[in-house]
């Protein structure tokens, strides 16, 4: 039992904080925020040297080997510099994925090119009728004389902008009537029959809406043998909520920071706002939710890799939990800068929006606390 | 970073469980599970005092020296997770977990020699004189007052919320030894015979039924100058530190965890016709759950800072809220789980001592007087409100 970071673990905290302070201040989000491309690959190749995009990756395939916690730790810090380049869709998720599904072949071809930097990915999964059901996929895969053809419609695909392969889900229908196998495609960003919506996501960042429509792969487009890779979205989707929580935790933090500066140095009735007893009330509040948020996550990222039940209450009470928190934060940090915190003139409301984006990527409080429910019924109440 | 224990810690684990299992007895377990009040009547929580004291293990928290186990923090942390997991008895923390340090820490060899023993065997039972009908958040306004009179002091003056006065034989107290301009510094720290002759006892029953706390008045009481702990006039500090073993014993997600199975086996019994497949009862007890993983969270954040001697900073009062908050939250979600059941008043205590069989499910009785008593969590030791006062000027420093 040993929650304290390592040697190696407070090195590259403070590599990355060092990082986030030097490059992403207000200037550079101004700067960006307009950009269509969303994100610098300027940066994304310094993340690269830095080895930030090798972390999770195995060793073999040109990786470091690292675990959930190291994710934790830098998504905590890009959640502190409100980082919009692809980094939870292209290194948590997609090399993820490819990780837990794909051949050793796939896995040679693609890690290593993430790892480099020199490819990014976006899983396109969510559909407008599945809300937050990962098993609920509607788009088709069909097998044809030379390879699939898919069709269908994915909703807000994060980054897919930045992507050069989309990794997407669709069933594969058996002879039977039932709904048929979950797999996943590897799908270049220039395919035929392909269209792509993109937009500017709440809090920085891209997203994009997705059309398949007679769009014809190779056999090895898919990943893996072919079987149903459900029980693997689930895994990566909950090492993915946890580098979520640690990123709302950074925002939550800093927000907090601020808050909590301003009310010091703003005066009314002749003597600062922190002088009030209400106001001191909330900031207690406030703090304590921030470190609630921090407990959570963090066992969020160190139970990841435990079993898929435990794992997935883990994760869910985590993205419920830190959901919750954030919002009091969020907007008791609003409230307390008075009409300022409702400005584009202060970052407290860039960093507003990133925590309202949180609460609904993969589903808020009220859908996360029904799943570690549900999940509780197969394990016992007691963890 | 991992959450799992040694191979060592394991095997203390497994020693702990082992213990519980061939000591505690299921009369022990089942008037533990039926007292809806804080702490075990005497005769159940002594009776687990003293067989812990066999094992050397009656004062977790002490310095061999004095006769406790030197146990790691994460010793410390396994033996409450287990015992609270077993259904042990809540045993009284006004002698071992209270008093003990402040005279461990600040008591004269003779204050030691002569106490130390006595809380570790479970000969002496203590109760805390610290709340007055005047002073409970400002409690440094206390008036209680020890007058010298040559090797005595004299005291006069009542206290209140005194926690099992009725069965204690010792109190400790803080009394105005002095009237001072800033009034903590008139303070001081005394330890009090309870046979004395002036000292009476009124029994106050809480809203659940139960008869746990008192209100003790002092009529020309004599207590030997030598039963002072430490200096006089430096009681208050004495008696903070004590404060923050009070709040921050450290280790209360494993009770909690208890607490909720206890709620969640009644909601999956036909008993409450399955209460958990009401959905919103069933997301209610996540939430809860969920409170507590994070709690144990922090305990075991706070743990892992010991175990490497670092400081784990000004938690307490932050646990101390959350854990009074959560508590509620349980016994109040045990309320609605038991529905038409909750209205039944059982007035006899304990509990565990009925000698009929009672109008609904023996388990459910302590289900509403457990609600209706922790409200109080919120209050003693500190309110919530002073809590949030403490955090604000501790932790964020403002």
């Amino acid at each position: 039992m040993d929650l304290n970071l390592s040697d190696e673990q407070r090195l590259l905290r403070e590599s990355v904080d060092r990082f986030i302070a030097e490059t992403y201040h207000a200037d550079h989000r101004r700067k960006t925020a307009g950009d269509p491309l969303g994100y610098s690959p300027a940066i994304w190749k310094q993340f690269a040297d830095l080895g930030w995009l090798a972390l999770p990756i195995a060793e073999e395939y040109g990786g470091l080997g690292a675990g959930p916690v190291e994710t934790g730790i830098v998504m905590e810090a890009f959640g502190r510099g409100l980082v919009a380049e692809p980094y939870l869709a292209t290194v948590v998720i997609g090399a993820g994925l490819i990780a837990e599904c794909g051949s050793e072949a796939q896995k040679q071809a693609i890690l290593p090119r993430v790892a480099d930097g020199s490819l990014c990915l976006a899983f396109a999964h969510s559909e407008r009728a599945a809300r937050f059901d990962l098993a609920h996929v509607e788009t088709m895969a069909t097998e044809t004389a030379d390879g699939w053809r898919l069709d269908g419609r994915k909703t807000a695909v994060i980054d897919g902008h930045a992507a050069g392969q989309f990794i997407v889900s669709a069933r594969v229908a058996g002879d039977d009537a039932a709904p048929g196998k979950l797999c996943l495609f590897l799908a270049p960003t220039g395919s035929a029959g392909l269209t792509m919506r993109d937009y500017a996501r709440l809090g920085g960042g891209r997203a994009c809406n997705l059309d398949l429509a007679n769009v014809h792969l190779p056999p090895d487009a898919l990943l893996g043998d072919g079987s149903d890779v459900l029980p693997k979205i689930e895994a990566v989707v909950d090492r993915a909520l946890a580098a979520l929580g640690s990123e709302a935790v950074g925002i939550m933090q800093i927000m907090f920071d601020m808050t909590l500066e301003y009310t010091k140095v703003r005066q009314q009735f002749g003597r600062p706002l922190s002088a009030n007893q209400v106001i001191r009330h909330r900031l207690a509040d406030m703090a304590m939710h921030c470190d609630e948020a921090r407990s959570i996550a963090l066992r969020a990222a160190v139970m990841a890799d435990a079993e898929p039940a435990a794992r997935g209450r883990a994760a869910s009470g985590a993205k419920a939990k830190i959901g919750k928190c954030a919002r009091f934060v969020a907007e008791q940090s609003v409230q307390l800068h008075g009409a300022m915190g409702v400005t584009e003139e202060l970052d407290i409301g860039s960093y507003f929006k990133r925590l309202l984006a949180f609460d609904t990527v993969f589903g808020g409080s009220a859908h996360h606390y029904r799943r570690h429910a549900a999940l509780g019924e197969r394990a016992q109440p007691q963890s | 970073m991992d959450l799992t224990f040694s191979a060592e810690e394991r095997a203390f684990e497994r020693e702990v469980r082992d213990f519980i299992a061939q000591n505690l007895t299921p009369e022990m377990k089942r008037a533990t599970a039926l007292t809806p009040s804080v702490f075990s009547d005497p005769d159940i929580g002594m009776a687990w005092q003293r067989a812990l004291h066999k094992k050397g293990w009656g004062a977790p928290g002490w310095p061999m020296e004095h006769g406790g186990p030197d146990w790691t923090p994460a010793q410390r942390w396994i033996f409450e997770a287990e015992c609270a997991r077993g259904g042990a008895p809540n045993v009284n923390v006004m002698g071992v977990k209270m008093v003990g340090p402040v005279i461990i820490g600040f008591g004269s060899p003779e204050q030691k020699n002569f106490y130390l023993p006595r809380i570790v065997s479970g000969e002496d039972y203590w109760c805390q004189g610290y709340s007055e009908p005047g002073s409970g958040s400002d409690l440094a306004s206390l008036k209680t007052r020890a007058v010298r009179d040559g090797d005595d002091y004299v005291i006069n003056g009542t206290k209140i919320w005194t926690t099992h006065a009725h069965h204690a034989n010792r109190m400790f107290a803080l009394v105005r030894t002095n009237d001072t301009e800033r009034k903590q510094d008139g303070i001081s720290f005394i330890l009090i015979d309870m046979n004395s002759p002036g000292i009476t006892t009124r029994p106050i029953l809480t809203i659940g039924g139960d008869h746990e706390v008192n209100q003790v008045f002092f009529d020309d009481v004599r207590v030997p100058v030598a039963n002072r702990v430490g200096e006089e006039g430096k009681g208050w500090t004495y008696g903070k530190y004590l404060l923050e073993f009070e709040r921050g014993s450290g280790i209360a997600s494993a009770k909690l965890r208890d607490a909720l199975k206890t709620v969640a086996d009644l909601a999956q019994s036909d008993a409450t016709g399955r209460a958990i497949d009401d959905p919103d009862i069933a997301v209610r007890m996540s939430e809860i759950e969920v409170d507590i993983d994070t709690l144990e969270m922090t305990e075991l954040r706070v743990l892992s800072a010991l175990q490497t001697g670092q400081n784990p900073g000004a938690v307490s009062s932050l646990l101390k809220l959350r854990v009074s908050e959560i508590r509620q939250a349980v016994t109040r979600l045990g309320v609605e789980v038991i529905g038409h059941d909750g209205l039944y008043v059982e007035p006899m205590r304990p509990l565990y001592r009925l000698n009929e069989t009672p109008g609904i499910p023996e388990e459910m009785l302590p289900v509403v007087p457990e609600y209706l008593n922790g409200r109080a969590y919120t209050i003693f030791g500190g309110s919530s409100e002073i809590q949030r006062d403490i955090v604000a000027k501790m932790v964020l420093g403002l």
